[in-house]
């Protein structure tokens, strides 16, 4: 099983070799070591393959990812998992601003904290925060679920779409057109499922929904904030 | 009436130059309706353009080219910095970047079509690649827009460049717009969008902020295609010196640079007429920030915005630019406010020449609506021969100014051939005024 050195190795090669992976591959299991906060960590790679990544990286890590699941053993800078189109990427330290950013599919796990705009413009991603997460987070979120265990920070969900905002701690303030919703059903057994996926044992209780009130929708001379 | 009074003469009705009746329409519509006025198009007001500039052509001291057979070159190669697979097109004139969303699937198909025809490139927009663009389209270039819709890793390998798009001309500072009318299912799948609103785009990137982190963006972008890929950065024309500056210290390849008359699908009338400046301001000085930095043709320059025919494409490239960038002329050319369908036009309440409501989805050329039925009136086939042909006839109009010139390559067009009209001209190309050694705001050239 390849252990990558990134020490010595650059983050191109690593990339390359990691984008170079022929279907079927036996080398389904990467330790990435020394990252040293380094950029563009695993970005773009398309492979059911497991990456572990031993220490803090720096911004991109994980970006575009589609299939892989890779595991931090640190703390992420910006835009972790950016624009995920499937897999898992799990972080066990804190995050960065805009994790999950843009986020099409897949699941993203946080299990510290996540700073600003957490699941920015997200497109059907599942983020699942332990920890709390920063200002503007779920800005303009068009789809998927951003589940957070601790307090969301101001402008909570501005200008949101279509995404489901759970969170269990408080939330400092609500951002334009988003408003609690009742969680019905359907919303505890999505939740019920994350944070299985997750790997989370608590209650579905405790947590309150939040979504668009769909009010900027339409172009319209009262809808102006 | 008295005969005395019907006999005194009378001034004629007079409109005021502040409150003339355009503005007092504006006022009207304003007072009816309580929102801002959207509409497509650029800024309709005249400011300092390419037409306040001249060529001087050769004389004694210039040796001039045959204005037909003798070699004068059009090629350009886009993205030779960093990119192991650099753009080769056969003319500077490219097709700008339209969205299918604000175009019609057909509109799309014709554009490919046309400027594959020429040995030029297209370019996606805010919605996303679809595959008759990319069927149709020799030379693709992808965008990656702060909206991110419909972004992902494959299409991003299937393009054969990437411009990350800051601003535009039309609306530096504002995202995209599109209208309930034109978010049709499809358009709404490939945006994630529900469909049928009035969708907003957003107007900053949402990973990144400011230069720095557009580097480390750029960086992430070559490593996910390998490095193979050309990255433009596209701004909009406001502070062209340092935008293109910082475009270039951040990693780009290739900056695109789009003036106020740029067009859009869809933005409000004030934010087209008043924010922004003119692509003839934005030349010079994007063109210095190159030269200041040493990146002068390593790092391509792209103009946009308001570029009609091969002599705008001439002074261009005259000043700097080492391509150009279409896209008003480029939809006229598909078609778009064509007088026979004067009475279709008049059934939506304007003239042919004047149809700038390409927000309401209801363009009776097909080209920028997602109603099927209007849609298919364009033939994609017939419109993309007819941008072929407007497009050659740019690179032989520019190819016979740059003979007149004395240059075997377009690309030799210099400063040094041209002189404006104007003195407001004169000042924002830096080049002298007709006649005379003044440039102002140049010290030592002239008063
Ligand atoms: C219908 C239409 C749609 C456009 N859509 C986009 C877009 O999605 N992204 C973008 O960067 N620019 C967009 N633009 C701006 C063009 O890329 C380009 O900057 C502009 O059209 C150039 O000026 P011109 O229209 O005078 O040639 C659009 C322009 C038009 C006319």
């Amino acid at each position: 099983m390849p252990v990558v050195d990134l020490a010595t190795v650059s983050i191109r090669d690593l990339n390359r070799a990691l984008h170079n992976l022929p279907e079927n591959t036996n080398e389904t299991g990467w330790t990435i070591c020394n990252p040293g906060g380094r950029h563009s960590i695993a970005a773009g790679v398309d492979a059911p393959i497991d990456i572990e990544i031993d220490g803090h990286v720096g911004y991109y890590c994980a970006g575009m990812n589609k299939h892989a699941e890779i595991t931090i053993n640190g703390n992420a800078g910006v835009g972790l998992a950016e624009n995920m189109m499937s897999g898992i990427v799990r972080v066990k330290g804190d995050a960065s601003q805009a994790a999950g950013a843009t986020g099409q599919g897949g699941l993203l796990v946080i299990e510290g904290n996540a700073s600003a705009r957490c699941g920015i413009s997200m497109k059907g991603i599942e983020i699942v925060v332990k920890g709390s997460i920063g200002p503007m987070s779920a800005f303009m979120a068009q789809a998927g679920s951003l589940v957070v265990l601790g307090d969301a920070g101001e402008a909570l969900g501005d200008s949101i779409y279509e995404a489901r905002l759970f969170v269990r701690g408080e939330v400092k303030s609500l951002g334009s057109d988003c408003e609690e919703k009742v969680i019905g059903d359907e919303e505890r057994t999505i939740l019920s499922g994350l944070l299985g996926r997750a790997g989370i044992d608590v209650s579905v209780d405790g947590f309150r929904l939040y979504g668009s009130a769909r009010r900027l929708y339409h172009f319209h001379i009262d809808n102006a904030y | 009436m008295s005969e005395s009074l019907l006999s005194t003469p009378r001034t004629p009705p007079r409109f005021s130059a502040t409150f003339d009746p355009y503005t007092i329409s504006q006022i009207h519509r304003a007072a009816a309706t309580g929102i801002y006025d959207i509409r497509g198009g650029g800024a309709k007001r005249a400011v300092p353009h390419f037409d306040d500039l001249l060529f001087l052509g050769a004389s004694m001291s210039r040796y001039p080219l045959e204005g037909y057979r003798e070699k004068c070159g059009t090629d350009v190669i886009l993205g030779n910095r960093f990119a192991s697979k650099p753009i080769k097109l056969k003319t500077p004139v490219t097709i700008a970047g339209m969205s299918f969303g604000a175009l019609s699937g057909p509109a799309k198909e014709a554009l490919g079509r046309g400027a594959s025809a020429v040995g030029t490139s297209t370019t996606t927009g805010d919605g996303g690649m679809t595959p008759e663009e990319r069927g149709h389209s020799q030379t693709l270039v992808y965008q990656y827009l702060p909206s991110r819709y419909g972004m992902n890793p494959d299409d991003l390998r299937r393009a054969d460049a990437i411009e990350v798009v800051v601003g535009q001309g039309a609306k530096p500072g504002g995202g995209g717009m599109l209208l309930g009318q034109k978010i049709s299912a499809r358009v709404a799948g490939m945006r994630c969008l529900p469909e049928g609103i009035d969708q907003r785009s957003a107007c900053r990137h949402p990973d990144w902020t400011g230069p720095d982190d557009l580097e480390i963006k750029i960086g992430e972008l070559r490593e996910i295609t390998d490095w193979e890929k050309p990255i433009y950065v596209k701004i909009g024309g406001s502070r062209p010196y340092y935008d293109t500056a910082l475009a270039a210290k951040a990693g780009a390849d290739v900056v695109v640079v789009d003036g106020m008359q740029g067009g859009t699908a869809a933005t409000q009338e004030v934010f087209i007429e008043n924010v922004g400046i003119p692509t003839l301001a934005c030349i010079h000085q994007a063109a210095q920030a190159l030269q200041d930095l040493g990146l002068h043709r390593k790092v391509q320059l792209i103009v946009s915005g308001g570029i009609r025919t091969g002599a705008d494409v001439a002074k261009a490239l005259a000043l700097g630019a080492d391509a150009v960038a279409i896209g008003t002329a480029a939809l006229i050319a598909l078609g778009d406010n064509d007088p026979l369908l004067e009475e279709e036009y008049r059934k939506l309440g304007t003239t042919a020449g004047a149809y700038d409501d390409w927000q309401e989805g209801r363009d009776p050329a097909g080209i920028t609506t997602q109603d099927p039925e209007l849609a298919a009136r364009l033939d994609p086939v017939k419109a993309g021969h007819r941008l072929a042909n407007y497009l050659s006839v740019l690179t032989l109009e520019a190819q016979a100014i740059a003979r007149a010139c004395g240059k075997s390559h377009v690309h030799n067009l210099e400063p040094e051939d041209l002189v404006a009209l104007t003195i407001e001209a004169a000042a924002m190309a830096r080049v002298p005024l007709a006649g005379t050694d003044w440039i102002p705001g140049v010290p030592g050239r002239g008063l």
